[in-house]
C-alpha cells in the first residue's frame, strides 16, 4: 500500500514537472502553437472533444475496429495453434500458409484491404484481425508444446485419450503463453486500426488525428493521440487482470 | 510392531523364481539418436516380489529413467522380457503408479484433484475415488490441504501429493524416480520414514531409483546396483535390517557396513558420478 502511494506521488511529481517544463519551452522559445500547443489548449480541446462529443464517434469507431479485429485475430490463432500443435499434417499444410502472410507486412497491406473491403468498419476489423493472429498464433503453438513430457507420460500411462490429455494438461498449461500474447496483440490491434484509419477512413481516431494535420490544428490531434492511449492503457489493465486472475497459480 | 510381518520379509534375493511380481529378464534398450545408436541398457535382469521394496542405485546417466519407462510399458525394450503380475508388459500399463524428481502436478488443480488425476485419465469414476483420495491424503499426512493449490504448498508437501496420486489407483508396482532429490536434506530423512510408512500400510511393491546409497539401505528389502553405461546390474544385495526402521537404524553396525560395501563397488566403478 505504502509502495502503490509512494509510486503515485512520483508519477504525479513526474506529470507536473513535464507539463511545466512544456509550458516553460513554449515561452522561452516562443514556440509556434501549430508546432507545439500547451497544455491548456490541449485540454480545452480534450474537453470539447469529449464533453462536447465530437470526439465520441470517433474514439467508439477505433474501440470497434480494434476490439471487433483482436477477438477475430486471437480466436483464429489460437485455433490454427491448436490444430497446428496436436495435427502433424495439418500443421505441415498450415505452417507454410501462415509464414508466408506473415512475411508479408500487413501496413503494406492494408491498402488492398481498403480496395476489397471499403473504407468502413469492416477494412479495419480485417486488418486488425491479421495483424493480431500471428503472436497469438505463435504462442499458442509454442504453449500447448511446452507442456510436461512427465504428466504427458502420466496420462498416456493411463491410456487416456488425446482429448482429455489436451483439456486436462496441455491447454490449461498454454494458458499463460495465450494470454500474454493477447497483451502484445491488443497493443497491436490499436495500431493496425489507426494505420487502416490513416489510410483512408470515415471515421476513427486515427482519421481525425489525419485529417486535423492537413490544417495544422495539432492541439486536436494531441487529444485523439491522448483519447488512444488512455484506450490501450485501459483495455490493456483489463487484460493484465483477467491475465492474473486465470492464471492464478503463477506467482508474481 | 506391524499386522503385516512378512511383506518386510525379503524374497530370497535375485534368483529369478516364478513367483516374481515383476520380472525383467535380459532387457536390452537401444535408443536411436542423431550421433547413431545409443546402448542404454543391456542385459539387465531385475526381479521385485509382491510387497517388496527394490532400489535401484546407479551413477547418472546409466539408464535408470530408462528402466522405469520400460517398466511402465511407454517405452518397448529393444530385446528382452518385462512381466508384471503374469502379464507380459506390452503397452502402457495402467496397474503402476509413478512419482517423479519433481512433484509435477496440475498447478491448476487442488491437491485433492491432483491425487485423482490417474482416475481421471483412466475416465474411471473420479466420485467413487473421492474416499480413497482422501484416505490416501491423511496417510501422507497432507488431509487439511485438500482445497490448497501446489503452489500453497512447499517442495515437501507437493512431492507428498505426488505420492498419493501414485497410489490413488491401487497400482500393483509403484514406480518411483529419485523422488525425493530435489529436497533438502531435513525434509528428505521425515520423507524416508513416511515413506516405509506409507510402504508398510499398503499392499504395493515399490521399485525405487535413487542416487543416495544410505536411502537405498535404509528403504528396501534389496538394492540392486547399476553399471555405469550400458546399464545393467551389477550386484544386488540383500538388506536384513529389522523393520519399522527408525533414527537408530542409521547407527546400526550392519547399516554401516552395508553402506560401506556399497560405497566401494561405486569407487571401483569407472566415471561413476554417484
Ligand atoms: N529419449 C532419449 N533419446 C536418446 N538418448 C536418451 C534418451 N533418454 C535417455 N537417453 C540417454 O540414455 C542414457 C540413460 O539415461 P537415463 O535413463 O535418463 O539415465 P539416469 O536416469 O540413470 O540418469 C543417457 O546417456 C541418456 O543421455
Ligand atoms: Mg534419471
Amino acid at each position: 500500500m505504502a509502495e502503490g502511494l509512494k509510486l503515485a506521488a512520483a508519477s504525479l511529481t513526474t506529470f507536473v514537472a513535464l507539463i511545466l517544463a512544456w509550458e516553460g519551452a513554449i515561452l522561452l522559445f516562443d514556440l509556434p502553437a501549430y508546432v507545439l500547443p500547451r497544455p491548456g489548449a490541449i485540454a480545452e480541446a480534450l474537453s470539447r472533444g469529449w464533453i462536447g462529443g465530437f470526439l465520441w464517434p470517433h474514439a467508439w469507431f477505433t474501440l470497434q475496429g480494434a476490439m471487433i479485429g483482436f477477438a477475430f485475430g486471437a480466436v483464429a490463432g489460437i485455433i490454427a495453434g491448436m490444430i497446428v500443435a496436436e495435427i502433424r499434417v495439418a500443421s505441415l499444410a498450415i505452417y507454410p500458409i501462415v509464414i508466408a502472410i506473415q512475411s508479408m507486412p500487413t501496413v503494406a497491406v492494408a491498402p488492398l484491404i481498403i480496395v476489397y473491403f471499403g473504407v468502413g468498419l469492416p477494412s479495419k476489423i480485417v486488418t486488425v484481425a491479421l495483424l493480431c493472429f500471428f503472436p497469438v498464433f505463435v504462442n499458442t503453438v509454442a504453449g500447448l508444446r511446452a507442456a510436461d513430457p512427465r504428466l504427458i507420460d502420466l496420462y498416456r500411462a493411463a491410456s487416456a485419450s488425446r482429448l482429455r490429455m489436451f483439456l486436462d494438461v496441455k491447454f490449461p498449461g498454454a494458458i499463460d503463453h495465450i494470454m500474454s500474447s493477447l497483451q502484445i496483440a491488443l497493443v497491436l490491434a490499436f495500431v493496425g486500426c489507426v494505420v487502416s484509419e490513416f489510410i483512408a477512413s470515415t471515421a476513427g481516431l486515427g482519421h481525425i488525428i489525419k485529417s486535423f494535420a492537413n490544417d495544422l490544428n495539432v492541439s486536436v490531434m494531441f487529444a485523439a493521440i491522448l483519447s488512444l492511449a488512455a484506450m490501450g492503457a485501459i483495455t490493456g489493465f483489463a487484460v493484465t487482470l483477467a491475465h492474473r486472475r486465470i492464471v492464478f497459480w503463477r506467482a508474481r | 510392531m506391524q499386522a503385516v510381518p512378512d511383506a518386510t520379509t525379503p524374497a530370497s534375493a535375485g534368483g529369478g523364481d516364478a513367483a516374481s511380481h515383476l520380472a525383467i529378464e535380459g532387457v536390452r534398450l537401444v535408443y536411436d539418436t542423431s550421433r547413431g545408436p545409443l546402448v542404454a541398457l543391456d542385459g539387465l535382469d531385475l526381479q521385485v516380489g509382491r510387497r517388496e521394496f527394490v532400489s535401484v542405485l546407479g551413477p547418472s546417466g546409466c539408464g535408470k529413467s530408462t528402466l522405469l519407462k520400460l517398466v511402465t510399458g511407454l517405452l518397448p525394450p529393444s530385446a528382452g522380457r518385462i512381466t508384471l503380475a503374469g502379464a507380459a508388459v506390452r503397452g502402457p500399463r495402467p496397474d503402476v503408479g509413478i512419482v517423479f524428481q519433481q512433484p509435477t502436478l496440475l498447478p491448476w488443480r487442488n491437491v485433492l484433484n491432483n491425487v485423482l488425476v490417474p482416475i481421471r485419465a483412466r475416465g474411471a469414476s473420479v466420485r467413487a475415488h473421492r474416499d480413497k483420495a482422501l484416505e490416501l491424503l491423511k496417510l501422507v499426512k497432507l488431509d487439511a490441504f485438500a482445497r490448497h493449490y501446489p503452489h500453497e504448498l512447499s517442495g515437501g508437501m507437493q512431492q507428498r501429493v505426488g505420492i498419493a496420486r501414485g497410489l490413488v489407483h491401487d497400482p500393483a508396482l509403484l514406480l518411483m524416480d529419485e523422488p525425493f532429490a530435489a529436497l533438502d536434506a531435513m525434509t528428505r530423512e521425515t520423507m524416508m520414514d513416511e515413506l516405509q510408512q506409507i510402504w508398510m500400510s499398503t499392499p504395493t511393491s515399490i521399485l525405487f531409483i535413487t542416487h543416495s546409497i544410505p536411502e537405498a539401505v535404509y528403504l528396501s528389502d534389496r538394492v540392486a546396483v547399476m553399471g555405469p553405461r550400458p546399464g545393467r546390474i551389477v550386484e544386488t544385495v540383500a538388506v536384513d535390517l529389522p523393520r519399522p526402521r527408525g533414527l537408530e537404524t542409521m547407527a546400526d553396525p550392519r547399516f554401516i557396513e552395508l553402506t560401506t560395501h556399497l560405497r566401494s563397488l561405486f569407487r571401483e566403478m569407472p566415471e561413476a558420478e554417484a
